[in-house]
């Protein structure tokens, strides 16, 4: 039994102590050093307090505001989880479309973290109308600035093209 | 369906051919102890275990020391979970888990299966993740490869005993394989904003929190090793687990580099390398064929609401990030279901009825195209065996697979491990639909309903870890029946597969004969997609029709529940 128990132990202690913590934690200060600004959230720091994260959606009320993506749950920032047939579904994305027509899918339907920190290029156009009349700004002075704030897809090829609203927020600067 | 969409899937797809080939050759090395470069950590650990790495184990033996380290792993895992609160890198305070979550977890992280029933960022300790869970999936992944190569010897050799030593491929594998690949992946996530750091949460001025962590180094593990488990709960569809379409095709690659490499190793450790190519080509059959359908099911979005306004060339969003978007989204529901990987950057539950039922349906088929680290090759050799029995039955000589003659034996063991799965997940369903405590974890009204359920039990039987996620895991009832589920999926497979591995070992390899069926041609590459689909998937159908399939058709007409 003892021959058969020993290495169990000692190669889960080993491991324990050398994937556990040794390495994580070694590996840990590298990443500090390498890449402070990443490792740590990439945390979004104005007139030295921190206001958010560039990977992290975050809401500001108000017309006058471009909006993350809506959230799938009252309670929070979540997913919403909800079938396909789920008639709680169907009225959330109605309501959020609004009678529209060709709504950017997006822009009324929750994201798989509920934290998206970007929109869709053609959903930031659609607020840019809303925000330039709450601000009184010129509509082509806003779809300039979005038009800034769009990123393309990594190497012309990867992910989506995409705008990250609390970056997109900031620029725009209190109403 | 987009061009761009199509070409990122190709590019990834072929990233991951072209990795496999170097890669399948070093973990061979791996195995037979070419590589000996941290010589000095090995001898420590053996010397310290009372272990010789060169003395070979009989299959009982093997099977014995890995449920050692599997027990005392899932022991201290349960233990270091219920005394959270007492241990250090706690920064949030968090207290111990209850019993049934603490046993489920233990059970799904030393499994290989990483079915989460709770949230990392207000659940789980730093330490909880970076020295319990993270090191079971270290050791779990470097188990099932284990396993893997203990069979491919028993198919290799003529006429012996030993299967290789677990010790040595245990301690081999983490150090030389996952280890040095972690160490890179986590390093390139990092540089692309995944967290890597001890403090806690970041306050918002204004309200709000960012949850930070040691979040790379674990997200590198748990995709190389198939394991999956998120550090934080929405997994790598959270922007801090998956940020950015870089780190995203990297995870991608991650999940499939080491299942796929395992058939070339396999290849060249029997020492014909197109018998490695074509267990390859039927993974890869199952992973294109499974890609296009649930990439077209997810662009081709959600009729009711198109109807309500959306616009339909987006596709179904909902569950889903707009820096992944559709194609990048359907390709990782395909390959961490067919991985047995079980990570997710978008919700399985809300994609269309379709768009789930391929996912769910790669679990079903058990867990093989190309399955977990280890676990995909082994559980692919087991329908190798039962292809050449069928062919074997049709011309009527007996089945041989590389030399050795495949008999009743090894095909009722074979069955018995097949057959595991899903007398699991239609079990435990059919209980869990007629008791009213299961009944109410399930979100969705409707055929929905009993999708979450179908799929919570395929995912632990299978040793995925991906979930509905709508449906209410974190239950005594859920927690106990699906940890059983997770152990049953596991070992009740292992050990006929090792006790295969005993029988197949002894056996001499004769020489192929004019009359050997070829294993190698595109001939018997059909024949594998069949019985894996027949025997691995024909089980499902009834049910499936009642879940998935019947939802479509209420889609399709624009009813809601």
């Amino acid at each position: 039994m003892w021959t058969l128990l020993r290495p169990a132990l000692v190669m889960l202690g080993g491991f324990t102590l050398l994937l556990g913590l040794i390495v994580p934690l070694g590996f840990t200060g590298i990443a500090q050093v390498l890449f402070p600004q990443a490792a740590n959230g990439s945390l979004v720091v104005q007139d030295g307090q921190v206001v958010g994260s560039d990977l992290i959606a975050r809401r500001l009320e108000g017309a006058a505001w471009f909006q993350p993506r809506p959230s799938g749950s009252d309670a929070g920032a979540a997913p919403s989880n909800l079938g396909p047939t789920s008639a709680a579904l169907l009225d959330a994305v109605r309501a959020r479309a609004d009678g529209g027509r060709a709504v950017p899918a997006d822009a009324a339907t929750a994201s798989g973290s509920g934290l998206d920190p970007h929109v869709s290029p053609a959903n930031a156009a659609l607020q840019a109308a809303r925000v330039a009349a709450a601000r009184g700004l010129p509509l082509a002075q806003l779809q300039a600035l979005v038009e800034r704030h769009t990123e393309g897809r990594a190497l012309g090829l990867l992910g989506e093209p995409r705008v990250n609203v609390l970056r997109l927020n900031l620029a725009l600067g209190a109403p | 369906m987009t061009l761009i969409g199509w070409a990122q899937i190709a590019l990834l797809l072929t990233l991951v051919l072209a990795t496999a080939v170097p890669l399948g050759r070093y973990i061979a090395a791996v195995a037979e102890g070419r590589v000996r470069i941290l010589h000095p950590i090995e001898a420590v650990l053996y010397r310290a275990a009372g272990v010789d790495p060169a003395q070979g184990m009989g299959w009982q033996r093997y099977v014995l020391a890995m449920l050692a380290l599997n027990a005392a792993g899932f022991l201290l895992l349960y233990v270091l979970l219920r005394a959270q609160a007492w241990l250090p890198l706690n920064p949030q305070g968090l207290p111990g888990l209850s019993p049934w979550l603490a046993f489920n977890t233990a059970i799904s992280f030393v499994t290989n299966t990483n079915w989460q029933a709770y949230s990392g960022e207000t659940a789980m300790s730093h330490f909880s993740q970076m020295a319990g869970l993270a090191v079971q999936n270290f050791l779990s992944a470097a188990t099932g490869i284990a396993l893997a190569l203990a069979l491919t010897r028993a198919l290799a050799a003529g006429g012996v005993q030993a299967l290789g030593n677990f010790w040595a491929d245990l301690v081999r594998i983490t150090l030389y394989l996952l280890l040095p690949l972690t160490l890179l992946l986590a390093l390139l996530l990092v540089a692309q904003g995944v967290p890597q750091t001890l403090t806690g949460a970041a306050a918002i001025e204004g309200g709000g929190a960012i949850p930070l962590g040691p979040a790379a180094f674990q997200v590198a593990i748990k995709q190389l090793g198939t394991n999956g488990g998120g550090f934080f709960g929405v997994n790598s569809a959270h922007p801090l687990e998956n940020p950015t379409a870089i780190a995203n095709l990297a995870q991608l690659w991650a999940i499939l580099v080491i299942p796929f490499a395992l058939t070339l190793t396999f290849g060249r450790m029997v020492g014909d390398r197109r018998q490695g190519w074509a267990l390859f080509a039927v993974m890869m059959v199952f992973v294109i064929a499974g890609t296009a359908l649930t990439y077209a099911a997810e662009a081709a979005g959600n009729p009711p609401h198109i109807a309500a306004g959306l616009n339909p060339a987006d596709g179904n969003m909902e569950g889903k990030e707009v820096r992944h978007g559709i194609a990048m989204s359907a390709l990782w529901a395909v390959a961490t279901t067919g991985a047995s990987n079980g990570s997710v950057n978008a919700m399985h539950d809300s994609f269309t009825p379709l768009g789930g039922l391929v996912p769910m349906f790669l679990i079903q088929l058990g867990e093989v195209l190309p399955g977990g680290v280890g676990s995909g090759l082994y559980g692919m050799l087991i329908f190798v065996l039962l292809a050449v029995f069928v062919a074997g039955l049709m011309v009527g000589r007996t089945p041989e697979y590389l030399g050795k003659k495949i008999q009743a034996r090894e095909v009722k063991l074979a069955m018995l491990a097949v057959l595991v799965v899903p007398a699991c997940v239609l079990g435990f369903s059919a209980l869990a639909a007629l008791l009213p405590v299961a009944l109410a974890s399930v979100q969705d009204a409707g055929p929905h309903g009993l999708s979450e359920i179908l799929y919570a039990y395929s995912s632990a039987a299978g040793n995925n870890g991906s979930a509905f996620a709508g449906f209410g895991a974190d239950t005594p009832f859920m927690n106990t029946t699906l940890g059983i589920a997770m152990l049953l999926g596991r070992y009740a497979i292992i050990v006929p597969v090792l006790a295969i591995a005993g029988s197949l070992a002894a056996k001499p390899r004769a020489p192929a004969s004019s009359g050997s069926f070829p294993t190698h041609g595109p001939l018997f590459v059909g024949l594998l997609c069949g019985v894996i689909l027949i025997l691995g998937g024909l089980q499902f159908l009834p049910a499936l029709f009642l879940g998935p399939i019947a939802e479509q058709f209420a889609l399709l007409a624009g009813q809601t529940f």
